[in-house]
């Protein structure tokens, strides 16, 4: 019964330098290519579409930080990283929902990833506790800190956005953004 | 303010703006104290989780946006594995098919009964019926018992049939079946001479029956050339017959067809040996000179199929002979003196020990 679905695939090697060169196109080819492969994992496995795209998504999260780290080696297929990937992130939310009923039904082969999803979750600990303590800092302090520290945005270019008399003015609400910020992410627990 | 002009200096070096020697004095300055080397590596740590975040929320736009292009729903109905056709025409007309087949079973039984197929005429059944039929047949004398009545109307004697010599003092074994009619019974040998006889021991189980001669007249014979066999023989194994269907003494050899009798009676033989009325109470060799039966019958309507009681039998009846009369037991003979000889000498020592066992009775 283990149809496999098939499709053209890219290779491995073009997905890897696309990621690296923050290619677009690289990560589509990546996504469209293996979706359906993982999509028939969870459904087949107690689980929805939705399931299949959260799942997935975190998978090519995963791939997508082990990449850009920089020392990723090929040890096994693409399609097989992603695919052990999903099957222990999917296997990790079963047992959550208490919805395991510990035979999963496999369609590819795989390989063990513990470590990466064991790093994947402290990564995804961080993201939680930064995303709501940003939803606390409120406005204008959210924009300011994502503009300059995420979009790398000059000083210059904040003080005009936001109508700041001069750039030591900004710089001082910046400062005090950023202390409340490290104040709320490190209040979480 | 100072704080924020340290924080200023920290991010300036790690954006990598300072000239080489703003940035020499900093690590000079780091690394003798600790407490700002820490400062740096914290922001260092916290702004990397920023851009991480960033970078995440992006990359997650963005895999949204390639998601909303896949036709998810044509995926999933591809990609769930369906049961087989049959079981998914089972669970969706499962109670359907339940009604149909009701209906089917009872339409066949109601067409087999009212067409008689159940009953008792079958084909199974008239074959159970046929064998009952030569068991009544049997019963009935249809399946022969190779004795013959009146032969001659000259003579006297109802019945023939062959006996054959236990002991050179003059028990006979003969079947059961040639005396059970007996007035009184009268052995010849192959002389001629007639010696009256009377029966000693009747097993009509097994059809065994021993005579002793009781006539004066008699003289002991020679010591008895043959000895009888306790085991079973063999399935084809040669053997062969001697005996008075007629006034002369008649051969006649075969092989052991089955280690069962008529209706699988375990107490007979099968044999292939050529029987005519009169044989019975024969003696039947094997090819060493051992008795290993008595012929007794043929079946009527079975061509070829003829009967011989098993030598156990015979010797069985010679221990219950013992212990029911006040005969001593006889000692058998176990001296083979047939063994290697050629056929025409085995029978030419064994006549002297076969007589013709004549039945005298009323009707």
């Amino acid at each position: 019964m283990n149809k496999q679905i098939k499709t053209s695939a890219p290779t491995d090697s073009e997905i890897v330098f696309g990621i690296l060169n923050n290619s677009e196109s690289a990560i589509k080819r990546l996504y469209v290519a293996y979706f359906p492969m993982v999509l028939q994992l969870i459904v087949n496995n107690n689980g929805t579409a939705d399931d299949a795209k959260d799942i997935y998504q975190e998978a090519i999260i995963v791939l997508y930080n082990k990449i850009k780290k920089g020392d990723f080696e090929l040890n096994s297929k693409l399609k097989t990283f992603l695919y052990s990937v999903c099957r222990r992130l999917w296997l990790k939310r079963l047992s959550q929902m208490s919805r395991y009923g510990g035979d999963l039904k496999d369609f590819q082969e795989f390989v063990p990833v513990e470590e990466e999803v064991e790093d994947q979750h402290e990564r995804n600990l961080q993201f939680g506790k930064m995303q709501s303590a940003l939803g606390l800092l409120g406005e204008p302090c959210k924009t300011i800190i994502e503009d300059f520290y995420i979009n790398n945005k000059s000083m210059q270019d904040i003080c005009e956005r936001f109508g700041y008399t001069n750039t030591d003015n900004a710089k001082t609400q910046k400062y005090k953004c950023l202390q409340r910020l490290k104040k709320l992410f490190f209040q979480q627990k | 303010m100072r704080d924020e002009q340290l924080l200023e200096t920290i991010e300036r070096y790690l954006a990598g703006s300072m000239n080489a020697d703003e940035r020499r004095a900093f690590e000079q300055l780091r690394m003798e104290n600790a407490e700002l080397d820490q400062r740096v590596i914290e922001h260092q740590q916290f702004v990397g989780i920023l851009k991480h975040y960033g970078e995440r929320v992006e990359l997650e736009s963005r895999l949204n946006a390639i998601h909303s292009e896949i036709d998810v729903h044509t995926l999933v109905e591809e990609a769930t594995e369906r049961p087989a056709w049959i079981v998914q025409l089972w669970r969706n007309h499962h109670s359907k098919i339940s009604v149909a087949a009701s209906i089917a079973i009872f339409a066949i039984l109601g067409t087999l009964f009212v067409t008689g197929s159940l009953s008792t005429k079958s084909g199974y059944e008239e074959m159970v019926r046929e064998v009952g039929k030569l068991r009544s047949d049997l019963t009935k004398g249809k399946y022969a018992k190779v004795t013959t009545p009146v032969r001659t109307p000259v003579t006297s004697d109802r019945y023939r049939g062959t006996g054959f010599a236990i002991t050179s003092g003059g028990l006979i074994a003969t079947n059961y079946h040639v005396i059970y009619r007996a007035d009184s019974v009268y052995v010849q040998n192959y002389a001629g001479r007639a010696f009256k006889a009377k029966v000693v021991f009747t097993d009509a189980n097994s059809d065994v029956a021993i005579l002793k001669i009781t006539d004066t007249a008699f003289r002991e014979l020679g010591a008895i050339p043959y000895t009888f066999k306790k085991s079973e023989s063999d399935l084809a194994e040669n053997v062969f017959t001697y005996g008075y269907p007629q006034d002369s003494p008649v051969y006649g050899d075969g092989r052991i067809t089955s280690q069962n009798g008529f209706d699988n009676d375990s107490v007979d033989y099968q044999i292939s040996v050529p029987l005519n009325p009169g044989n019975s109470g024969g003696p039947l060799l094997d090819s060493k000179g051992n008795i290993v039966g008595i012929v007794k019958a043929k079946q009527a309507q079975m061509e070829g199929a003829h009967f011989a009681s098993k030598s156990s039998y015979l010797l069985a009846a010679l221990d219950s002979l013992a212990a029911d009369s006040n005969l001593r037991k006889p000692v058998l003979n176990s001296k083979n003196s047939l063994a290697g000889l050629s056929r025409p000498l085995q029978i030419k020592k064994l006549q002297n020990y076969v007589f013709l066992v004549k039945v005298y009775a009323k009707n």
